[in-house]
């Protein structure tokens, strides 16, 4: 009897647990839409800021961190493809692929904010990109690439070696293979790792405060060497500079909201199809 | 043909030659913090720097002592895995051995979803919501204090955690169940006498993972920390950790100056910690692996 | 794999379209003190000039000033004079800065209402912040403890602090440290015992402004220097400014742009 209250109690435990997790997410979702659905409306999307950041729109937030992301993508996809097929479809043994798996995890563990110091470094003054989209995509490129590369190559790995096997008794080679069977095969999983990865670089703040991030400017980036505002940026800026802090933090709400529902929905509908396939492959 | 085959070759080669940038990137970012965070030490021994007790980068005989950043980083990392151990791990156990299918291809998600929020989100929502609140609780001077930045970060941290404990879980042979089942233990007895410790290295491989994570987060801790650069002794009071100076301050630093190699040297301290973290995590989770008859 | 080829080549056409154009353009980076003042001006004067392009950001003084050396800024912000190291760095650049004031800044030390002092000596001030002083009573107050409020080691305000009235001796460990002057000036409406400081724009009913050696702050005081805690804000450029930049610096000195400063909570300099 006694053995059967412990466990009660214990499945009661668990359940609290994953209750209270549920909570927050439940609780940021909310606060942040019931305070900023308010702020949002056409205007606020489509027009630059006004009367000194507490008024109009955050368009040119959305327009920076699109080309950002953009970039990082653009950047980092066919590094992070190339490194996962190396990986797997040349299947390289021993020390060398202990070493670049071993370099990929602790990439992949460095913090974010020591992303940004490399690119400050690197980027904005080493090859004198300045503070720009160009430094701030390339910083975060670098920070997303280990996601691309474990996505692409859990991707890879769930097709069936004897779709490969039959490829080459054709007489198709390695190459040919892999560009006709392997990497069609593999797409919507690899896509999938994309759609994450952007979901990621759209939020990441830390690489960008001194790589790409501008507190206001207006209109379209004239080139790749411009600096922009960013959502997440502009979010922090409005929280934490700037003379009329109550007025902004109306903005910022409007902001986050834009932010949140933009991420939760790219990472949403990546982990929808993550969760299909699985439920096809069984 | 021979063409074929020399095409073949250079295909191979870009390959090869890409699947390196990791470990470029990874060289790169050493070189740099090297190159870049060294300096400070003509100025100041290591000694000096990692426990001296005054951070005072601004004044006109700076002081360089980054004690109270690693202390304060230590203390809300601390923190965070007193939230998000139970959180994640629980919520794991939950998923794995309570949760039906259909429950778990609904929970799952959602709290994958949680950990695709973004950082400067989670400060926010500490910085609007948690801090007025804690400030209130606890009849504080400021809410922007270790506590808050402990709790956003273990809330942030717990996915991580979660999904890591539930992977640990799935690699915990049928077999040991059934065998516990057989003496006549009941579910509950079986989870903690046979299946948590025998999925226990790579739960705390989850662990390790999830405080590195906390301990490198940037945006939420200079948001609700509270930015105090002294030694922190109590949870209600306003710290700074490492991260966050370095946020902060790099842009008051003049470039080239000591601040800046000192702000480059505290982002060496963190790397190295990081590393030393997934090195260990790795030994762990391969440990374990052998253990349960997994190739490594 | 056609898809993934059409979708980077558009990208590609995308960022290629872009095409680099820095006739109208300039940045303006530096200081967080001075940022709203910029940012305001550079709207305003956007508002009125429409083939202008301004882009502001924040960073802090000493990245403003770097950067205007490196020659990847046009106007440094600073809520300080240029120091030695980095004029040496300019001469060596080839490049010779011109401070141009546009607007003063005044410090105001502040007190909850419900305390009785009313004026401290700048050196009663330096104690209190250093933690010579840390009972209300010793200043013929109550015996109340005092909670001293400083701002962020990081912002322009405390750099500002440190020289003016701490010269060089620090601020007692156990300050409480705030981000923001609306931070400092909210947690000393609510905190009895508390001091701090905060520009002069951020002055509410809900907190008490001190004298400072027998002088109220004002605007007036603060801009004939009879106040003890002010001090100039500056707009660096490379040489006399031109083209963009002296429009934009002309404008801020205008009447219409002293306006915006006054607005933004600093001292107009007419």
């Amino acid at each position: 009897m006694k053995n059967h209250i412990t466990q009660k109690l214990g499945f009661l435990g668990l359940f609290l647990c994953i209750s209270i997790t549920l909570l927050f997410l439940g609780a940021i979702i909310f606060f942040i839409t019931a305070r900023g659905i308010k702020v949002i409306s056409w205007e606020f999307l489509t027009q630059v800021p006004r009367s000194g950041m507490t008024a109009g729109g955050i368009a040119p937030a959305i327009v920076g961190t699109f080309y950002i992301t953009l970039g990082a993508i653009l950047f980092a996809l066919p590094l992070g493809l190339a490194c996962a097929i190396y990986l797997c479809e040349y299947s390289p043994k021993g020390i060398v692929v202990n070493i670049i798996r071993i370099s990929i995890n602790n990439l992949a563990g460095v913090p974010s904010v020591v992303f940004g110091l490399f690119g400050l470094a690197v980027f904005v003054k080493y090859f004198k990109f300045g503070v720009s989209i160009l430094s701030g995509s390339l910083t975060l490129g670098i920070l997303v690439l280990p996601l691309i590369i474990s996505s692409t190559q859990e991707a890879l790995l769930a097709v069936p070696q004897s779709i490969r096997e039959a490829s080459l008794s054709l007489g198709a080679t390695k190459w040919k293979t892999i560009k006709n069977i392997v990497l069609p095969t593999a797409l919507p999983g690899i896509l999938t790792g994309v759609i994450l990865s952007i979901g990621r670089v759209a939020g990441e703040t830390a690489p960008i405060l001194f790589t790409a991030a501008a507190f206001y400017t207006r209109g379209f980036p004239k080139s790749a060497f411009s600096e922009v505002m960013a959502l997440p940026y502009h979010i922090y800026a409005l929280m934490t500079e700037g003379a009329h802090p109550d007025k902004q933090r109306a903005i910022a709400y409007g902001c986050s909201l834009v932010l949140l529902l933009m991420v939760l929905c790219i990472s949403g509908i990546a982990i929808f199809i993550r969760q299909r396939q699985k439920g096809l492959h069984g | 043909m021979k063409r074929a085959r020399i095409k073949e070759k250079i295909y191979q080669g870009i390959f090869t030659v890409l699947a390196f940038a990791s470990l470029v990137f990874l060289v790169g970012i050493v070189i740099v913090l090297f190159k870049e965070g060294l300096p400070i030490f003509k100025r100041v021994s290591i000694s000096q720097f990692l426990f001296g007790q005054n951070w005072y980068p601004t004044y006109s005989t700076p002081e360089f002592g980054i004690l109270p950043l690693i202390l304060a980083s230590v203390w809300v990392t601390l923190g965070a895995v007193i939230v998000c151990v139970p959180l994640g791990v629980g919520s794991a156990l939950y998923l794995h051995e309570l949760a039906g299918h259909k429950q778990r291809t609904i929970l799952k998600p959602l709290v994958e979803l949680l950990a695709s929020i973004p950082s400067v989100v989670y400060g926010f929502f500490g910085m609007v919501i948690l801090t007025p609140f804690l400030q209130n609780l606890f009849h504080l001077p400021t809410g922007l204090t270790a506590l808050n930045a402990s709790l956003i970060l273990g809330i942030m941290a717990t996915p991580t955690v979660c999904s890591l404990a539930d992977d640990a879980l799935s690699y915990v042979p049928k077999s040991f169940r059934e065998a516990s089942f057989a003496v006549g233990a009941n579910r509950w007895q079986t989870l903690t006498q046979v299946v948590i410790p025998a999925a226990g290295s790579g739960i705390s491989t989850a662990i390790i993972l999830g405080m590195s994570r906390a301990i490198g987060e940037t945006m939420t801790v200079l948001m609700v920390s509270g930015g105090a650069a002294v030694i922190p002794h109590s949870y209600l009071e306003p710290v700074r950790p490492m991260t966050a100076a370095i946020a902060a301050e790099m842009g008051e630093a003049p470039m080239g100056g000591d601040h800046y190699h000192a702000l480059f040297a505290i982002a060496l301290v963190l790397f190295l910690t990081t590393f030393v973290f997934n090195i260990v995590a790795e030994f762990i989770s391969r440990r374990f692996r052998i253990k349960l008859g997994l190739s490594g | 794999m056609k898809g993934f080829n059409k979708v980077v080549l558009l990208a590609l056409v995308i960022l290629g379209l872009t095409i680099p154009s820095y006739a109208d353009k300039i940045v303006v980076e530096g200081s967080t003190t001075v940022l709203p003042i910029a940012q305001k001006a550079a709207e305003t004067f956007m508002d009125k000039n429409s083939g202008a392009d301004i882009s502001v950001r924040g960073g802090g003084s000493g990245v403003g000033i770097a950067s205007l050396i490196d020659g990847n800024c046009d106007i440094a912000d600073s809520s300080r004079p240029i120091k030695d190291t980095e004029l040496d760095k300019a001469v060596t650049n080839g490049r010779s800065l011109k401070a141009n004031v546009v607007a003063m800044d005044g410090i105001v030390v502040i007190v909850n209402p419900a305390n009785k002092v009313n004026a401290l000596t700048k050196k009663q001030i330096r104690d209190i912040f250093t933690g010579a002083i840390s009972n209300w009573n010793q200043l013929d107050g109550p015996d109340d403890k005092i909670v001293v409020i400083s701002r962020d080691s990081s912002s322009g305000t405390f750099e500002a602090w440190g020289t003016l009235v701490l010269e060089g001796s620090k601020v007692r460990a156990d300050a409480l440290l705030q981000a923001s002057n609306q931070a400092v000036a909210t947690t000393v409406a609510s905190t009895p015992g508390a001091i701090g400081y905060v520009g002069l724009g951020y002055v509410t009913s809900s907190v008490k402004a001190v004298d400072v050696d027998g002088v109220k702050a004002s605007k007036e005081t603060v801009l004939t220097n009879k106040y003890p805690i002010g001090r100039p804000l500056f707009m660096y450029t490379n040489g006399t400014p031109q083209g963009l930049a002296k429009e934009f610096i002309d404008f801020i000195l205008s009447p219409d742009g002293q306006k915006l400063v006054d607005e933004e909570g600093f001292v107009p300099l007419k």
